[in-house]
């Protein structure tokens, strides 16, 4: 077997804590430059440490009203992180068998996730653009006064916003899914079947419980990837921006450490997730074990 | 009539709403982008047609060898090197975190708790993790104060950052584990009995992870190859951001078009983009079955 206190061991233990170096180490610099004094820039040294900056962020100055553009982004990736385990996971168990379209449907699954970005976006933008069209004829032709006076367009966070993240999320959920039943005992299931129970039932007392973590797991993908999307959503989200169309835009206006405090919150938020769903991860397991 | 209940209600329709939000967000959107690509536009719409005025601008000069590269053709060269680029340090550097994961971490506890390691930067902010490289990087950054310092340089080094340079680098920091995971799956996949054999009729590390582990690593390493370039393909906030908004590239044009409401200019940019990338992984699937890896 590989030795494992050989020279190559060492070698790849210090490779690899290089690479989480190389990984966590910009980030921590940030972390650190958003706590930099009001005098500071945005390169080191530290003028002294402070909140400054964090309260210059919450006061909104020089930044857009970006309290707003938070809360959008937490309730949107909310929304996709239900609809990406409520769809994957009934995906997910209709694909344990071959059924019409699956085929295609598998192929789609995985084109959604190497389709360039920039390219999804453009569709459902055009896609919408069209739709807008459609309903100012429909509203002119049949003289359909609430849209001829109130409507202006389809185009919104939760219309074509939502559908373009979700293109992004259902996929890693599906995959997960196919990881998990491709592991999956099928035992216990056909054992509550013989026992006569129904498929509802079934699901109810014994797959649910068993694929939880996993759910968790789902469910982390739908809201981290939402709430940090950017390339698909660029084109999509209509009026209101969300928080990381605002931070791109941020990175060539801004020129003080409230850019690094804004990053250090973003990044707080999404490490707390992470953190809730590893630990609700752990205790189902134990849970059931 | 109870007969008629009795119908199994078969499984496959719960894949219904899933296939619906692809249907309404996919494939309608893309059928719609190549449709729109013949079509023709003035400065306020977008006017139903059929000609190939938007691809034939696209290549405007292109066959024209006597006269310097088209800007379509130095963009799709600049795209494909920066893809080169990083798909190589991506591999490299995937491959061994993978392979140190997969071979020298025994205990699963460690395997998972490292493995998340990982993956954690993944779910945060891309955007972020691009501007923390400009404290390092920027002209007053720490590499450059430290290169001044040790007088390693005589003056501030401008290639550190909104360079080449600096979006390979933030690349391989972002996407690096799309190589760690399909790679690390194959590998876990290998039966350590082959590997001991191996070891047993003489071979050594060297022979073991070029003969043995590389060739039973192919399908994870083509399925990390495969996002790895295509996100750099079509990439424009990577490099628009850590490149100054100063480097082309094919996902900015159709961002600019975009902006400019030349709507069936983008759609045939992104006609041929996708084509192309569609036609990279053709290639690369002839290589493996992906669904047999999950």
């Amino acid at each position: 077997m590989l030795n494992k206190k050989n020279k190559t061991y060492y070698v790849c233990v210090f490779f690899f804590c290089l690479f989480v170096l190389f990984l966590y180490g910009p980030t921590f610099t940030i972390v650190l430059l958003s706590f930099q004094g009001p005098d500071g820039g945005l390169t080191f040294p530290l003028n002294g440490v402070s909140t400054y900056w964090f309260k210059e962020l919450w006061r909104g100055g020089s930044v857009v009203d970006i309290g707003s553009a938070f809360k959008r982004s937490i309730i949107l990736g909310l929304i996709v992180m239900v609809l990406t385990v409520l769809l994957s996971v009934s995906a997910g168990l209709a694909f344990r068998k071959k059924f019409w379209g699956s085929d295609t449907l598998f192929f789609a699954t995985v084109a959604s996730l190497i389709v360039p970005s920039i390219v999804l976006s453009l569709g459902v933008a055009l896609q919408f653009r069209l739709l807008d069209d459609l309903t100012k004829w429909l509203g002119s032709t049949f003289d359909i006064n609430y849209i001829n006076e109130f409507f202006q367009t389809t185009l919104g966070m939760f219309t074509s916003g939502l559908g373009a993240q979700l293109t992004w999320t259902l996929p890693f959920g599906l995959l997960i899914m196919f990881a998990v039943f491709n592991r999956f005992d099928k035992s216990y299931e056909e054992a509550a079947r013989d026992l006569g129970a129904t498929p509802w039932k079934t699901f109810k007392e014994v797959v649910f419980p068993l694929i939880a973590p996993s759910i968790i797991g789902i469910a982390l993908f739908g809201f981290t990837l939402s709430y940090d999307e950017l390339a698909r959503s660029s084109q999509v989200m209509g009026a209101g921006n969300t928080l990381p169309l605002e931070l791109k835009g941020l990175t060539t206006t801004v020129t003080t450490p409230v850019i690094y405090a804004l990053g250090t919150v973003t990044t707080f938020v999404s490490f707390s997730v992470i953190g809730i769903s590893i630990a609700c991860y752990i205790w189902l397991k134990r849970k059931r074990g | 009539m109870m007969k008629f209940l009795k119908i199994k209600p078969t499984v496959g329709l719960l894949s219904i709403p899933y296939s619906l939000i692809f249907i309404f967000f996919f494939f309608i959107p893309l059928t719609l982008t190549f449709i729109i690509s013949f079509w023709d536009y003035n400065e306020y719409s977008i006017i139903p047609d059929f000609i190939f005025e938007n691809y034939s601008y696209i290549f405007k000069d292109c066959f024209n060898f006597e006269k310097d590269m088209c800007v379509t053709f130095k963009t799709y060269l600049s795209t494909f090197i920066f893809c080169f680029v990083t798909w190589f340090f991506t591999l490299i550097i995937g491959f061994f975190v993978a392979y140190f994961l997969a071979f020298y971490v025994n205990s699963i506890t460690w395997q998972i708790v490292l493995f998340l390691l990982c993956t954690i930067p993944f779910w945060t902010s891309n955007v972020i993790r691009m501007i923390s490289w400009i404290p390092l990087l920027g002209r007053n950054g720490l590499v450059n104060d430290f290169l001044l310092s040790t007088g390693l340089a005589d003056a501030p080094q401008e290639w550190l950052l909104y360079s080449g340079f600096s979006i390979v680098l933030a690349f391989v920091h972002l996407y690096t584990l799309f190589m760690i995971v399909p790679i690390f799956n194959s590998m876990m996949r290998i039966d350590k009995s082959i590997i001991e054999a191996a070891y047993d009729n003489g071979a050594n590390g060297l022979q073991i992870l070029w003969n043995v582990i590389i060739p039973l690593c192919k399908p994870g390493i083509v399925i990390g190859s495969i996002f790895v370039i295509t996100v750099v393909m079509g990439d424009f906030i990577t490099i628009g951001i850590m490149g100054g908004q100063q480097i082309p590239s094919i996902g900015k044009i159709i961002y600019v078009e975009m902006s400019y409401l030349q709507l069936p200019a983008a759609a045939a940019n992104a006609v041929i983009l996708l084509a192309l990338t569609l036609l990279i992984i053709w290639i690369m699937t002839k290589m493996i079955d992906i669904r047999k890896e999950l």
